[in-house]
């Protein structure tokens, strides 16, 4: 048993698929035919077995080489993983919080063994056997934000939580959808949103930040966030934005099932027990269009949605320039027939 | 005055007279006018427990009139850049119940407060005021170089050359605003080049 | 999107007295599993089954975070009180099966800090317990100053001497000693957080001088949980659910709309979180409000109240509950 590991790639020859599984276990992001910003948390709590919540840590198939596009993007460009100073508890928090979920999760893959502060960690997917002294920075070869979350999906924002706020003040951030943690760090909430439209004027941060100030431990929520992505890259960075950003221009008619993703975020966040601060790991899913039609009523609803984005959002995600094409192309596979509620394939 | 804007973008408020046992004054230039201007709102023997770190503009205006306030110490540096090993010494030495001021450019209030960050000060206790002018350091996100004084939108690197979008976001940490490539999907596309912070 | 903490099953594993007023209790998990990790500063609620009468009451956890092995609160004896402490101590022996909830924290160190200065006066000791023990194994860079009435009341002042040494002063109130406020205020390396927890006239002197001597709010954390006062019995009406309500004078409004059955959410039941606040629909009467979470406008306004402390005298009260 266990999880089959895809030998595939996000950059240069782009061989990165889903399986049909993944394809029906997508988190599809839309519960209705339109979208809006909302303050759409709900508590993080285990969902259908073979959905993407069927583990509060989700390891799948893309685990492998997602870690191995991580090492590439911080070999390239360190700065994608910051601490500040007084971050490095929190950092422990993390490191506990990942390996015994991971553990929990997917035995046949990740053992934890504890003695005090005397642990072992097995990762047989990436092949690691390490021991080390719980609180001893000395005893990891990286610190322990960085060490446990080159070793997990998705990017994880660490927030301090002081005078009412959260601070943004250490993060592992490499499959982003366009900023920077380089450039962000040490920014409070409010700050760090500041570039996303609308949402300010709704009132939508103020309410969010008074939930999440209050997120108890044990009690982790999540919400999902969403954007699109061109060819299947998870190093959206602004850093490198000189680089991916040609990719919009390179859509057509003919290629839009395979270069258009949907790439959606399942964001939660957990309060962490020493350092009393927030984690908030935000896990990318990536699928092409040409999978995600393959749900007929995923098809219509997207179709739906994109066609009557407020043209800020549109603009803001960077769809502008092909979001023609894409709705022309879409709108071939929506025969306007009505929609059931929620988020799952019919 | 800086115009309406995204909530990262820094605010400036007047410099009014803090409780506390020492005051600080980091100025450059017209913000010497914001120092003078507190002073006439302050007590009697206030700046008797105050120290003035004053980097004049090429005109070197205001000396004279910073002097006149008699603070308790009085520097007069050639540029950020100088005065920083002093200011840096200050700060290490000092106790709670010293408050900062901060006025003049962007650039400098922006360096000033990125120190005193790193020497504790949370940066909701300083008082800052905006005198003169509006030019901006810059932060390239994609080489990390700063461009000092940028005058225009869309300007250029100075490190790497590419054409940037100065942007309202603006960190505390790096006392820079965002630059990104402006035409990073189409770099035929050159939009024209006008002269906006001054 | 409730809030609110999950709900642990105790055993009562220890009740140690440590002074004529204070007494210690440990608890550990029914199941015997370790109890969650904390931060110093954390508290948990502790649910009194007192026959009929249900009562919630925040402590301080006191040990040390790195042992997680039990929790310890320490609880003062208040004579005039609505008998919360005097259950704990009467009532409460080794072995007794009990409810508390998750540890919150509202009492965090800042972890910036260069240097954490630290006022206790009495029972207010508690959570510097756990927080001195968090930053001695971290080598954090800590003086706490402590004032108590007695050496005889001077809970865990000989344990924190031993711990510490020189970085522990003790203050006595009955050898006139007292503490330098405004000499320790002003020798502070800048970078230095001011952490205060006593009674509240020693809150508001200490938060007074370190903001005239330009301590910076950021700076100045305090923690302060209003013990729910009794009172003269009153009615309420709640409106959402449609039930009239008595609230005993030795009662919580809180308590009261519990034991309706309706549950607002909670986390500190000390007038500071700010999670119970409740609207006002209408009024006929006097507000006593004892929380330090609403404005002082909305306490003008008689539109908000904390039932967690705030009581009401009048001929009539409905709220939004």
């Amino acid at each position: 048993m266990g999880i089959t590991f895809r030998k595939e790639t996000f950059r240069d020859d782009f061989s990165f698929k889903n399986s049909p599984e993944h394809i029906r276990r997508f988190p599809f992001p839309f519960h209705e035919d339109s979208y809006m910003y909302a303050v759409n948390i709900e508590p993080h709590v285990v969902g259908p077995k073979g959905s993407v919540l069927e583990n509060l840590i989700d390891v799948d198939e893309h685990y492998v080489a997602e870690m191995q596009d991580r090492a590439l993007v911080l070999a390239e460009d360190p700065l994608r993983c910051q601490s500040l100073p007084h971050m490095t508890l929190a950092g422990w928090d993390l490191l506990e919080l990942l390996m015994e979920q991971q553990a929990l999760g997917y035995p046949e893959h990740f053992t934890l063994t504890r003695e005090g502060d005397h642990w072992r960690w097995i990762n047989r997917p990436l092949g690691i056997d390490d021991t080390f002294t719980f609180g001893d920075v000395s005893t990891l070869p990286y610190g322990p934000m960085e060490y446990i979350t080159r070793q997990s999906q998705g990017d994880f924002c660490i927030l301090d939580q002081r005078d009412g706020n959260l601070w943004m003040d250490a993060g592992m951030v490499t499959t982003q959808a366009d900023w920077s943690l380089d450039f962000d760090i040490g920014m409070n909430f409010f700050e760090w949103h500041a570039p996303v439209p609308l949402a300010h004027e709704k009132g939508i941060f103020i309410r969010a930040l008074k939930f999440l100030t209050n997120i108890q431990q044990g009690k982790p929520a999540r919400r999902l966030n969403w954007t699109m992505t061109i060819n299947p890259r998870l190093d959206t960075s602004p850093e490198n934005y000189h680089k991916w950003g040609p990719d919009r221009t390179t859509v057509t008619p003919e290629n839009v099932g395979d270069k258009v993703h949907l790439r959606v975020e399942l964001q939660s966040f957990w309060r962490l027990p020493r350092s009393n601060g927030i984690v908030f790991p935000i896990r990318c899913y990536l699928i092409k269009m040409d999978e995600l039609v393959t749900q007929p009523k995923w098809a219509r609803r997207l179709h739906r949605v994109i066609r009557d984005l407020p043209e800020e959002l549109a603009t803001y995600k960077g769809l502008t320039r092909y979001r023609p094409t894409l709705v022309e192309w879409l709108s071939k596979l929506d025969d306007g027939s009505a929609t059931s509620p929620g988020f799952g394939p019919d | 005055m800086a115009a309406k804007s995204i909530i990262s973008r820094p605010i400036y408020g007047t410099l009014s007279p803090q409780p506390g046992k020492h005051h600080l004054f980091i100025a450059d230039a017209e913000g010497a006018l914001a120092i003078t201007d507190l002073a006439a709102k302050a007590p009697a023997g206030f700046f008797g427990d105050a120290h003035i770190i004053f980097i004049p503009g090429p005109d070197g205006k205001h000396v004279a009139t910073l002097e006149a306030l008699k603070p308790a110490q009085f520097y007069q540096g050639y540029s950020f850049a100088s005065a920083l090993p002093r200011l840096k010494q200050t700060l290490a030495n000092a106790h709670m119940g010293l408050r900062l001021y901060l006025a003049g450019t962007e650039g400098l209030i922006g360096q000033a407060m990125q120190t005193a960050l790193e020497a504790g000060i949370d940066h909701t206790s300083m008082q800052t005021e905006h005198r003169g002018s509006l030019a901006r350091r810059m932060q390239c996100v994609h080489c990390k170089g700063i461009t000092e004084n940028v005058t225009t939108q869309p300007a250029t690197c100075s490190h790497c050359g590419l054409l940037l979008l100065v942007r309202d976001h603006y960190s505390r940490r790096l006392a820079a605003f965002q630059g990104v490539c402006i035409n990073a999907e189409d770099r035929s596309e050159i939009p024209p080049m006008e002269e906006i912070f001054r | 999107m409730s809030t609110g903490t999950t709900k642990l099953d105790v055993v009562v594993s220890d009740v140690v007295p440590v002074n004529d007023l204070v007494t210690r209790f440990h608890f550990r998990r029914r199941d015997g599993e370790l109890l969650p990790t904390f931060s110093g500063g954390a508290h948990v609620v502790v649910e009194m089954r007192d026959g009929e009468r249900t009562r919630l009451n925040p402590y301080s956890l006191m040990g040390s975070p790195l042992n997680t092995s039990e929790y310890t609160i320490s609880v003062r004896r208040d004579d005039v009180g609505r008998g919360g402490s005097l259950f704990m101590h009467r009532s409460v022996k080794p072995g007794l099966e009990m409810v508390i909830s998750y540890p919150v924290n509202l009492f965090s160190l800042d972890l910036r800090a260069k240097k954490h200065l630290m006022l206790a006066g009495g029972i207010g000791i508690t959570p510097f317990m756990a927080q001195t023990a968090q930053l001695a194994a971290e080598g954090g860079n800590f003086e706490l100053h402590y004032t108590c009435r007695t050496a005889s009341l001077g809970t865990y002042a000989d344990t924190l001497r031993e711990r510490y040494d020189r970085r522990v002063r003790l203050y006595h109130d009955d050898r006139d000693e007292r503490i330098e406020l405004e000499r320790v205020l002003s020798s502070q390396p800048l970078g230095t957080h001011l952490y205060v927890c006593g009674p509240s006239g020693m809150i508001g002197w200490v938060r007074d001088r370190a903001a005239a001597l330009g301590w910076p709010s950021e700076t100045v954390h305090f923690e302060h949980f209003a013990a729910p006062q009794p009172g003269a019995p009153f009615d309420v009406t709640l409106a959402v659910t449609g039930k009239t309500i008595r609230v005993d004078e030795q009662q919580s409004l809180l308590e009261a709309i519990e034991a309706a059955g309706v549950d607002p959410p909670y986390l500190c039941r000390g007038g500071v979180c700010g999670q119970c606040e409740t609207n006002v629909i209408s009024h006929d009467g006097k507000f006593i409000h004892n929380d330090h979470w609403l404005s002082e406008e909305d306490h003008r306004s008689g539109c908000k109240i904390m039932p967690c402390v705030s009581r009401f005298e009048g001929r009539s009260l409905v709220l939004e509950r």
